[in-house]
Parts: C-alpha cells; sequence; structure tokens
C-alpha cells in the first residue's frame, strides 16, 4: 500500500482528481474478459473438430466472433489468430 | 470495531489487492471485475497524463494491459504487488506504443518521457481512492462525482436527487471522513 502523508481535505480533493475513470465501454470490455476468453475455447475446440469451420474462422474470424457472440475487436482476433496458429 | 459494527455503518470493507488477485486465480468472475474496476483509472491514467497517448492508442495499451494481467496472474510471485506489476506492465507497452508510431514516421529516435513523478502522483491517488472505497456509498458517490468526474453540483443533484445548496456542505463532510479514514490507515501502517 503507498503511504499518503496525512494531508487536509482540499489537499486530498486535489488528489482524488487525478484519477478520473477510464471510458466505460473499456471498462466493460476488460471486465468481458473471462467469458470472451471461453467463448474463444470454444471457437478453438470447433476448429479442432471441423476443418470447414477451421477454414472459415481463418479467412473470416470476425463473422466467427460474431456467431459466438463475441464483440471481433482487434485486440481478440489476434488471440483467435494465435490459438488457431499455435494448434495447428 | 469488528466488519459486522462497519457493515452496520454502511460502510463496506474492500478486499486487500492480495485476496483480489488470490480469488481471481481461483475464478472468481466477480473479483475480475473487481480488479478491473480498482484498477482501470491508474491504467488509463498512466497511457494518457504520463506517457500523453492519444486515446486510440491509450484504448489498445489499456486492453492489451489488461489481457496480458488475465493471462499471465498466475505467475505473480507476489499478490500484494499486482498495482507495480500493472504499473510496469503499462509503461513497458506505452513505451512499445510510442517507438512503433516513431518508426512509423520514420523518425530516428522517440523520446521516451520521464514519468516517475507523475506515476508517483498516480500511486497517491489510487491510494486515497481505495480509501474513498470503504466510506459509506453516499459519500464515495459525491466524491467521485465532484473531484475525479468532475461534475458540477447541478449535474450532482439531479444525479443523486439532492438539492443543489447541499451539496458543498455534503462534499465537506465526506472529506473530511475521508481524511479520518486516511488518518487511520496511516496508523495502521506506522511501526508500533
Amino acid at each position: 500500500m503507498t503511504n499518503v502523508p496525512a494531508y487536509d481535505e482540499e489537499k486530498l480533493g486535489e488528489i482524488l482528481s487525478a484519477l478520473p475513470p477510464a471510458p466505460e465501454a473499456w471498462v466493460k470490455w476488460a471486465q468481458e474478459i473471462p467469458n470472451t476468453r471461453r467463448r474463444l475455447e470454444r471457437i478453438v475446440e470447433r476448429a479442432d473438430a471441423d476443418e470447414d469451420f477451421r477454414r472459415r474462422v481463418i479467412e473470416d474470424p470476425e463473422t466467427a466472433l460474431e456467431e459466438f457472440d463475441v464483440v471481433a475487436h482487434a485486440e481478440t482476433v489476434e488471440i483467435l489468430r494465435r490459438r488457431l496458429d499455435a494448434d495447428e | 470495531m469488528d466488519m459486522d459494527a462497519v457493515q452496520a455503518m454502511g460502510m463496506r470493507v474492500e478486499p486487500t489487492d492480495a485476496q483480489l488477485v488470490a480469488r481471481c486465480r481461483t475464478g472468481d468472475p466477480e473479483a475480475w471485475n473487481q480488479l478491473v474496476e480498482r484498477f482501470s483509472r491508474y491504467v488509463y491514467a498512466i497511457a494518457v497524463q504520463a506517457f500523453k497517448l492519444s486515446e486510440h492508442d491509450a484504448e489498445d495499451v489499456f486492453q492489451e494491459v489488461f489481457t496480458r494481467a488475465y493471462e499471465h496472474l498466475h505467475k505473480l510471485r507476489d499478490d500484494e504487488a499486482i498495482r507495480p506489476w500493472l504499473a510496469q506492465l503499462t509503461r513497458r507497452l506505452c513505451i512499445d506504443r510510442l517507438r512503433a508510431g516513431s518508426a512509423e514516421q520514420l523518425e530516428e529516435e522517440v523520446e521516451i518521457p520521464d514519468v516517475d513523478d507523475t506515476i508517483g502522483r498516480l500511486d497517491e491517488s489510487l491510494a486515497v481512492h481505495e480509501a474513498l472505497a470503504n466510506l459509506p456509498d453516499n459519500c464515495k458517490e459525491i466524491l467521485d462525482r465532484f473531484f475525479a468526474r468532475d461534475e458540477s453540483y447541478r449535474t450532482i443533484g439531479d444525479a443523486l436527487d439532492l438539492p443543489s445548496g447541499t451539496i458543498a456542505s455534503r462534499i465537506s463532510r465526506c472529506l473530511t471522513r475521508l481524511r479520518g479514514e486516511m488518518e487511520g490507515r496511516n496508523r495502521g501502517a506506522s511501526p508500533s
């Protein structure tokens, strides 16, 4: 824990203002990471079992992600590509 | 004061960083939500205040920090060290981002800003926000809205259904409570 000197009320207010909230959508995206990961695993499992599906995912990962209710953000697409590459 | 008494007063005792990390490792989704909530401002502020990244670059860094945190949380040797670990990770990714930007523009070498003072200030602010989290919800909300979200008395009054004329005195009372909370923490932290 960071030790903070005994500041008066005015200074405490000033210190609080140094940390405005991050954009809400970014926070929600980060909070969804565990769910997103579970859905990505399901895509990878299906791709392992179904060669046609794998080809479709590689050609158009965005659509595959949307089918599994995952927002196709660049970071997520990249993770999916890495997971599929790792399985090859 | 025992936990029941604290809760009966409408106050919450937030888990420590180490407790939160340990719960995340067990796959507790609520713990992960809380961890993101606790550190999202900090990561964001390092990117935009210390390194002055654009919103677009800051968003990429933000996402990468939390993605890596989720992937590598089990590698953390000391659960209490999550804050410096996230700070270091954010710092590294911001520097990578600045270097990649300068390479794209064919600049020779990017100047990496000295961010130690700014991060020190953000550490201090995070500690005060942690103390704030232990105050009753009404204090937490009004102080956060006024200072961190920079909302006007009018906006706060509308959101919390309070007469504008009472906001200043409530803020003042809540700041006094926050000061008390900080003093209690400092007493608890000092060697006996």
